[in-house]
């Protein structure tokens, strides 16, 4: 990591550092609470993947959309969601923002333009190739984003939708994270090519490779991939090579992967990695990301108290918003 | 009044929405220039251009979920979907987005969407062009399912679906495209969920789909003839059903058939079956009835595809068995 500081403002390096912090907290808590049975449903974990929200979120302005994905709670807290309704959703409270209708792998609030994590792998793709075709339409200049996964970038609706933007040149940046598995199939078993990346080639828009660690890495490729957007100029394709340290739900022991793979990607953990830099460019002391640390471990403790003291949603309000 | 085609009922009610509300606009494999597969769009490109009619990509999960991303964000979509058999490559966004975002958001979203789609036999298509599947729609909480059969009824019926805040599965009859029937001039629109009774009676209901509605009206002259009174119900749109009509002739009747032409199994006329035994048993004096595509793909050949089709032969024949009258 060297020369970035003349890219990046220190308000926008500690907005990305709080937003990481604030991802690996949530996280952290939500696997134990679900560990211990509070938690209905399933967890898909983003632990290890903060990087990529947060640089990728970092480059965009609140009216911008994205889409996300089962394993979408980063992208959502760092477009702007707030922790306790987050929580309030997963503990399936009347209070989350899903008012208990979506759960965690649904989060959604169109109001800061997340227009869902989703269920269905790449179904957000197409998803957020409409809005993008909105924003055209409607001259808004506002651009959309589409995370999903190395699984996910097989699936046809990847390459009707990637397709579908290329043609109209519409304003929307395909973000990849790509954690070597979809599930527990490794990628050389699921694909022939090693850089999805390499695929934008084929629908005719860039394909740019990024360290999904680094998370001014990921905000130099998106924000730029979004300024082209916003001009007109279309889409762009960024993988972000990443890993997640749990399995694929929090309950899987993922021993499909081996043992030394997981000890190397923990050892270039984006978090730690990132307050390393922070504190060697002079941009937060040791002292003040301790002191962020514990503000957002009472801002989680304040969450998980909201949630629990919610009410739970009546059984008949599953009759409404039909 | 002026006669007009089923199919210029469609771009007439397109046209007239589109003037109206400039986010109105249509998506679909070669609906602009070309006018569409059966020419129901024929005239929008040369009024609205590329911009409001758009020729895509062949890709159903990208029109649809395009179509889907669109409406979330402040547009109107009339998504055109060319084979009712194609809607299988668009079923995630259809049925697992469309329908369900609005309710797992909590109500926040709004999905102002419009499939319009066309389905039906009789015209040797074969198996993948030939089916009716309004029954999958319909069966899924959160997607409204219409079936017009007139020109009158496309075009009313057409404007409320694009004026809907919620998805609409708009489905036309690739047979009914060319048949004429009087429309007005004045601007109109028919609420969902009232079903038509296209002709009055008291010996037998026979609630008819789409392009049955015609042949059970041609029925029930037929059994004019012989004395045999029947009530000819199109239900006009399946969700939302007007089981109110329907039970209300058969409390007068005592007898109900449903003909529609998709596979008799699982069909729309076992719902309604079901419905009417539920909420009007002790009315029937004889059991329920269904007229319905045999189970098997539609064959190619005409001969067969006659044979498995039901026609007006089939409503009176079962009609009158109904009645003890053969």
């Amino acid at each position: 990591m060297d020369k970035k500081e003349a890219v990046l403002s220190n308000e926008l390096l500690e907005k990305i550092h709080r937003d990481m912090v604030k991802i690996r907290k949530f996280e952290e808590r939500a696997v134990k609470l679900f560990m211990a049975g509070e938690l209905p449903g399933f967890l898909h974990s983003c632990l290890g993947e903060e990087a990529v929200a947060a640089g990728a979120c970092a480059a965009l302005k609140d009216d911008d959309y994205i889409t996300s994905t089962h394993r979408g709670h980063g992208h959502v807290i760092a477009k702007g969601l707030k922790l306790d309704r987050m929580m309030a959703e997963l503990f399936a409270k009347s209070t989350g923002y899903c008012k208990g209708k979506g759960g965690s792998m649904h989060i959604a609030d169109f109001s800061q333009g997340i227009l869902g994590a989703n269920g269905i792998v790449a179904g957000g793709i197409p998803i957020a190739t409409g809005a993008a075709l909105s924003c055209k339409m409607r001259h808004t200049g506002q651009v959309a984003i589409t995370f999903f996964g190395d699984g996910a970038s097989n699936q046809g609706a990847f390459f009707e939708a990637a397709n579908f933007a290329a043609v109209w040149d519409l304003p929307i940046v395909f973000v990849c994270e790509n954690n070597l598995y979809a599930v527990s199939t490794y990628q050389n078993k699921h694909q022939k090519i090693e850089n999805v990346a390499d695929r934008a080639a084929a629908f005719g828009f860039p394909g740019i490779i990024a360290d999904g660690n680094d998370p001014i890495r990921v905000y130099q490729a998106v924000s730029s991939a979004v300024e082209r957007a916003r001009r007109g100029n279309g889409p762009t394709l960024i993988e972000c090579k990443t890993y997640k340290w749990l399995g694929h739900y929090v309950g899987d022991p993922a021993d499909y992967r081996p043992e030394d793979e997981v000890k190397e990607w923990k050892g270039k953990e984006p978090l730690g990695r990132y307050e390393h830099y922070l504190r060697k460019a002079g941009v937060l002391t040791g002292e003040k990301i301790d002191k962020i640390h514990e503000e957002v471990e009472r801002e989680v403790d304040r969450a998980v108290e909201f949630a629990r003291q919610s009410p739970s949603p009546r059984p008949e309000d599953a009759l409404l918003d039909i | 009044m002026r006669e007009m085609s089923y199919k210029k009922a469609v771009s007439e009610a397109l046209r007239e929405e589109m003037l109206r509300d400039e986010n109105v606009f249509c998506l679909g494999l070669d609906i602009g220039r070309f006018g569409g597969t059966y020419k129901a769009t024929a005239g929008l490109w040369e009024e609205f251009g590329d911009e409001r009619v758009r020729d895509t990509p062949l890709s159903e999960a990208a029109i649809a979920g395009a179509s889907v991303g669109a409406a979330m964000t402040g547009m109107r979509p009339v998504a055109e979907i060319m084979y009712i058999d194609f809607a299988t490559i668009a079923m995630d966004q259809i049925v697992n987005q469309a329908a369900k975002l609005k309710y797992m958001s909590g109500g926040q979203a709004k999905i102002p969407v419009v499939f319009r789609t066309q389905e039906g036999a009789g015209r040797a298509s074969a198996a993948q062009h030939a089916q009716s599947l309004e029954a999958w729609f319909a069966h899924i909480p959160g997607l409204k399912v219409v079936l017009p059969s007139t020109p009158y009824d496309v075009k009313g019926l057409l404007k409320t679906a694009v004026r809907d805040d919620s998805p609409v599965v708009f489905i036309e009859h690739k047979l009914l495209y060319n048949t004429k029937g009087e429309v007005p001039e004045e601007e109109y629109l028919i609420p969902f969920g009232r079903a038509k009774i296209c002709r009055e009676g008291n010996d037998i209901t026979i609630v008819a789909l789409s392009r049955m509605a015609h042949r059970a009206v041609e029925a029930a002259e037929k059994l004019a003839e012989e004395g045999i009174s029947a009530e000819i119900i199109d239900p006009r749109t399946v969700v939302p059903l007007d089981m109110e009509t329907i039970i209300n002739s058969v409390k007068k009747t005592g007898h109900l058939i449903v003909a529609h032409e998709a596979y008799t199994r699982c069909g729309i006329g076992a719902e309604i079956c079901a419905q009417v035994m539920e909420n009007a048993f002790y009315f029937l004096e004889k059991p329920v009835r269904r007229v319905g595509g045999l189970n098997v793909p539609v064959p190619f050949a005409p001969i067969m595809e006659d044979y498995v089709i039901p026609n007006t032969l089939n409503i009176i024949e079962a009609a009158k068995e109904l009645l003890d009258l053969r």
